[in-house]
This record gives structure tokens, C-alpha cells and sequence, in this order.
């Protein structure tokens, strides 16, 4: 019976994922929209964006390639499977044996990967624009991200994220110099990663402005909502895996089903929390220039490897 | 080191304060020490000249809370009185001076050009690694809860060399001068729990008349080359 209980944890937390991810965009939007004194549309509009898209027909260009027909599913399947992987309930995790951190941001590697490809295979100018800047940002942003996430294992031990939080919630809460300049760059490289102000804005289709979305700007239909589905869940998987390596207290130890319910509403709260900075961020900050990502990306490698090298400096 | 065995073993009474007091309070420390470096590395990058006022200020403010908590842990109560004198100066007097001149010479608006940032940062790096180096003999001998530090404090006095070689200003060279000086300041009280409070009223003093006297030079340089650009005073005579 207990060889079960990981697999139904597995199940729910997929499930939640699906589910809660648009809900935790709509929750972004809504805030977004009351604090700039405009009316929301409702913390379920992401649902019914993505129900419409279901039931549009695809309209694909007459030079697509297999690979702008496949992305959408690989990019949509890959991001469950970092979803499978993250603990977001509970440490109990079947498939988190499989992967550990760096896997994770190979994945989410592969899935930009593809999503370039895509956006350059139509041969639009748009498509191979957005795909140029979003290599550029992933360039810097990729070692920034392994930097911060290898001070977090010198401080566990190890690279595995349920390890990880194991470590991190039976020790007990330490202020540690390290792991705070590894939040710090993990916010800047979440923004980045995520495509959110002031590194790109999702919400404009501004030709000069836009990065993600000029590289899916030629899918429509089922393609198009696989690809908007997947946009949110990143988000909200960025989210979790900030929360399960610097703010673990509260997830689920292993073996222990009683705990799931009390996991599910300190995810939630977490998530209501993380929502309400990345509001307060993109409100408080205008979108930046292209030329300054650079820079913006470069601090947020200065700011891992100063908590690599404090790791060893300070304690 | 001298100085800090003396410390040790001076007569005044060390009363032990509780363990996981010390424990928090050399956390506070670390983390304050970290900040002191971010500030460190904000002076090298920011380019407008009242940011660099604003972090110059609030590494100070870093400075004075980690001196007055190093005071606490080590029971050394002079410490307070440099504490508060670093409130007093360095967060609240200085930055006045500094931007009463700003105003006066109506450089307010300048947005410095900076020698390539990411080189810089690179370079600041390295400096840190080096000065963990410099320093790991000496943290391995040393029994203050403050060793660790020494390395930061190090580090923040090469940024600030570094900040006076890579800007063309002469007001942010001397932010880099005094961020410098904030840095030795950190390593007097992580390495030795404070200079002698003579010594560190007559740093002080000299910290405010030097103030005083980069003012007047200011001044001259504007009146003499029309600009604040070291660059300029490079030129020994007029050109065609």
C-alpha cells in the first residue's frame, strides 16, 4: 500500500499543476489590473483563453515543417515532466530520482530549444527575431541560473531539489549570507526566464518589443493554446522551484499523506505571496532596453557567484 | 594580529554573553558583511551620481549596525561610540557634503560613462576571490567571531581602488576613496574588535576635513578645466 501512496501524490501534484497554473496567472492578472486601476476580466479568464483556442481551427503556414507541428507537444509534454519532477506538494516523488536540478534546466533548455526552431521554421521575420533575442537572454541567463543553484547545493549537499528541501526543512532556518544573494539571482533569472517586465512583456504584440511572443506569433488554435498553457505552468513551475529550494517549510515530508492538505494550503499562500512581488515588480519597473538585458543578466550572475563565494567567505 | 591577542587578553572583564545570541548575532553579522560587499559592488556599477550618494549611504548604514553588533557580541563598548560616529558621518554628514557640492556644481544630471560594466564586475570578482586568498591564513588563526569578515572588508577596499581607477569623475573618485576607507574600517573591528577610540576620532576628523578639502579641490579643477573629468588635468598645456 505505502509503494501507492507516491504515485497518487505523483498524480494530484500533476494535476494541480494543470489546473493551478492558469488560475495563478489569472490571480498575476487580476492584481496586475486592480493596481493599475483598471477592471479585471476574473481570476478565470486564462480557462476560458484556452478553451476558446481548443475549439479554433489551426491555420499552418504552407512552408511548415514537422517541427513547427510537433513543438507544442513537446514543449507542453516536457514542461509536465519538470512539473512531475519539482516538489511542489511533497518530496515523495517517484520520478524525482530521475532528474536532479541541472536536468531541470536542461529540460526547459530542450523546450526553448524547439520553440526557436519553430519560430524561425515558418520563416517570418518576426519568428526569427524573437528567436535570436530569447537564445540571447537563455545564454546569459542559463549560467547565472546554475550558479545560483549550485550555491544552494553547497549549502545541501546535493542537487537532487527533493534532497534539497529535505536538508533545508530538517535544519531548521539559518540566515545565511549564500543562500540570500541565491534568491536574489534566482528572481532576476526567473524574470528573465519567464519573460516577464522588465526583461519582455507578454502581454504586448508591439513588433519591436516583443520576445517570446514574436516567436509564437504564427500559431493559432490547439497549437496556440498548448503553447499559452505551457507559458503559464513555466511560470508557475519557476515559482515552486523558488519556493521548494529557499522557502521549503511547509512541504510534505515523505511518507505522510496527513501533511498533503496542510502542503496544498501553504502552496497556495506561498503562491498568493509570490504573485503579489511579481505584481509589485512589474508595476514599480517599465520594461527595459534589449541592450540593457545584458546587464541586468550579468548581475544576476555577479550576485550568484558572490553567494558562491560567500558560501566560502562567511560561514 | 598583535593587536588582537592584546585585545584577548586585555584586562577589561570579557563577560560571556548566551551561546545562541552569539550564534544569531554572528549570522547578523555575515549577512550585514555580505551587504557591505553588495553596496561595494553597487558603487562600481551604478552610473548616476545620486545613486552612487544613495549606496555610498547605505553602506555606511551596513557598517555602523555591524560595528555596533560587533560591540555587543564582544563586549568591547567603545564600539558603540564609532557605531554611532559612523551613523553620524558616514550615512548622514558625508552624503550632505557630497550632495550640497552635487547642487553647487550642477552635476546632478551627469550620467557618467563607465569602462565596459560586465569587465568591471569580472574584475571585482576576481578581487574578491583574491582577497579570500589574501586573507584564509590569517582567518585560520584567529579566534573572533568576526574572522570571517576580514575577507569582505578586503575585498571592499580593492572595489573601492578599483572604483577610483575605472572612473574619469573626481566626485566618484572619492566615493571610491570613501567606500575604501569604509572597508578598513570593517577590518579594524573584524579583525582586531576596533582600533583604539583615539585612533578612530582622529580617522574621523580626518575623514570630515578631507571632505572639506576635496570640496575646495572640486572647485579648482572646474574652474581651472571647466569640467570635473580627470581626463582633462592630463594635459599640461593648451592645445590649438
Amino acid at each position: 500500500m505505502s509503494q501507492i501512496y507516491p504515485v497518487i501524490i505523483e498524480i494530484l501534484q500533476i494535476a494541480i499543476l494543470l489546473i493551478a497554473a492558469p488560475v495563478f496567472i489569472g490571480w498575476i492578472r487580476m492584481l496586475k489590473c486592480w493596481s493599475q486601476g483598471r477592471t479585471s476580466a476574473g481570476i478565470l479568464q486564462p480557462y476560458r483563453d484556452i478553451a476558446k483556442l481548443f475549439t479554433k481551427d489551426v491555420v499552418l503556414a504552407e512552408n511548415a515543417s514537422w517541427i513547427f507541428r510537433f513543438t507544442p507537444y513537446l514543449v507542453f509534454g516536457v514542461t509536465v515532466l519538470v512539473g512531475a519532477i519539482v516538489p511542489i506538494l511533497s518530496v515523495d516523488l517517484p520520478l524525482s530520482a530521475t532528474a536532479d536540478v541541472i536536468v531541470l534546466i536542461g529540460l526547459f533548455a530542450i523546450a526553448r530549444f524547439f520553440t526557436a526552431l519553430a519560430g524561425m521554421d515558418i520563416g517570418t521575420a518576426f519568428g526569427g527575431m524573437g528567436s535570436s533575442r530569447e537564445m540571447m537572454i537563455a545564454s546569459l541567463a542559463e549560467p547565472a541560473m546554475l550558479m545560483a543553484i549550485f550555491t544552494v547545493s553547497l549549502v545541501s549537499r546535493s542537487t537532487s531539489l527533493s534532497q534539497i528541501v529535505h536538508v533545508i526543512t530538517s535544519k531548521g532556518f539559518i540566515l545565511r549570507p549564500s543562500i540570500a544573494f541565491a534568491v536574489l539571482a534566482f528572481i532576476f533569472i526567473a524574470i528573465a526566464e519567464t519573460g516577464r517586465i522588465p526583461v519582455d512583456n507578454p502581454a504586448t504584440h508591439l513588433e519591436l518589443t516583443m520576445i517570446h511572443e514574436a516567436m509564437i506569433l504564427e500559431y493559432s488554435g490547439r497549437h496556440l493554446a498548448l503553447m499559452e498553457w505551457a507559458g503559464m505552468m513555466k511560470v508557475f513551475l519557476f515559482a515552486s522551484i523558488g519556493i521548494a529550494v529557499f522557502f521549503p517549510w511547509g512541504i510534505a515530508p515523505k511518507d505522510n499523506l496527513i501533511y498533503l492538505p496542510a502542503a496544498i494550503l501553504f502552496l497556495a499562500i506561498k503562491l498568493c505571496l509570490a504573485g503579489t512581488g511579481l505584481v509589485l515588480i512589474e508595476t514599480g519597473l517599465a520594461k527595459m532596453r534589449i541592450f540593457r538585458i545584458p546587464e541586468f543578466l550579468g548581475s544576476a550572475f555577479l550576485f550568484a557567484t558572490l553567494g558562491m563565494l560567500s558560501y566560502f567567505i562567511l560561514e | 594580529m598583535g593587536l588582537g591577542t592584546n585585545k584577548k587578553t586585555s584586562p577589561q572583564p570579557q563577560v560571556p554573553r548566551h551561546n545562541i545570541f552569539m550564534n544569531f548575532a554572528a549570522q547578523i553579522n555575515s549577512i550585514l558583511a555580505a551587504l557591505i560587499l553588495l553596496t561595494a559592488f553597487g558603487l562600481l556599477v551604478q552610473r548616476r551620481i545620486y545613486g552612487l550618494l544613495h549606496l555610498f549611504a547605505w553602506q555606511g548604514l551596513f557598517l555602523s549596525i555591524s560595528t555596533g553588533i560587533v560591540g555587543y557580541v564582544s563586549n568591547v563598548n567603545h564600539l558603540y561610540i564609532s557605531s554611532v560616529l559612523t551613523l553620524v558621518l558616514k550615512v548622514i554628514v558625508l552624503p550632505y557634503i557630497l550632495h550640497v557640492l552635487i547642487i553647487r556644481m550642477q552635476i546632478h544630471k551627469e550620467v557618467e560613462t563607465v569602462v565596459n560594466i560586465p569587465t568591471t564586475m569580472l574584475i571585482g570578482i576576481a578581487l574578491v576571490i583574491f582577497s579570500y586568498h589574501l586573507t584564509a591564513p590569517i582567518i585560520e588563526i584567529s579566534t573572533l567571531v568576526t574572522k570571517s569578515t576580514l575577507a569582505v572588508a578586503l575585498a571592499t577596499v580593492m572595489l573601492g581602488l578599483l572604483m577610483m581607477i575605472t572612473r574619469r569623475n573626481a566626485v566618484t573618485q572619492i566615493i571610491g576613496f570613501l567606500s575604501m576607507e569604509n572597508g578598513l574600517f570593517l577590518a579594524a573591528t573584524s579583525a582586531t574588535y576596533g582600533m583604539p577610540l583615539v585612533v578612530e576620532l582622529g580617522v574621523a576628523l580626518d575623514i570630515l576635513i578631507a571632505a572639506f578639502i576635496f570640496g575646495i579641490f572640486f572647485f579648482q579643477i572646474r574652474t581651472a578645466f571647466d569640467s570635473l573629468d580627470v581626463n582633462s588635468m592630463a594635459k599640461l598645456k593648451e592645445e590649438d
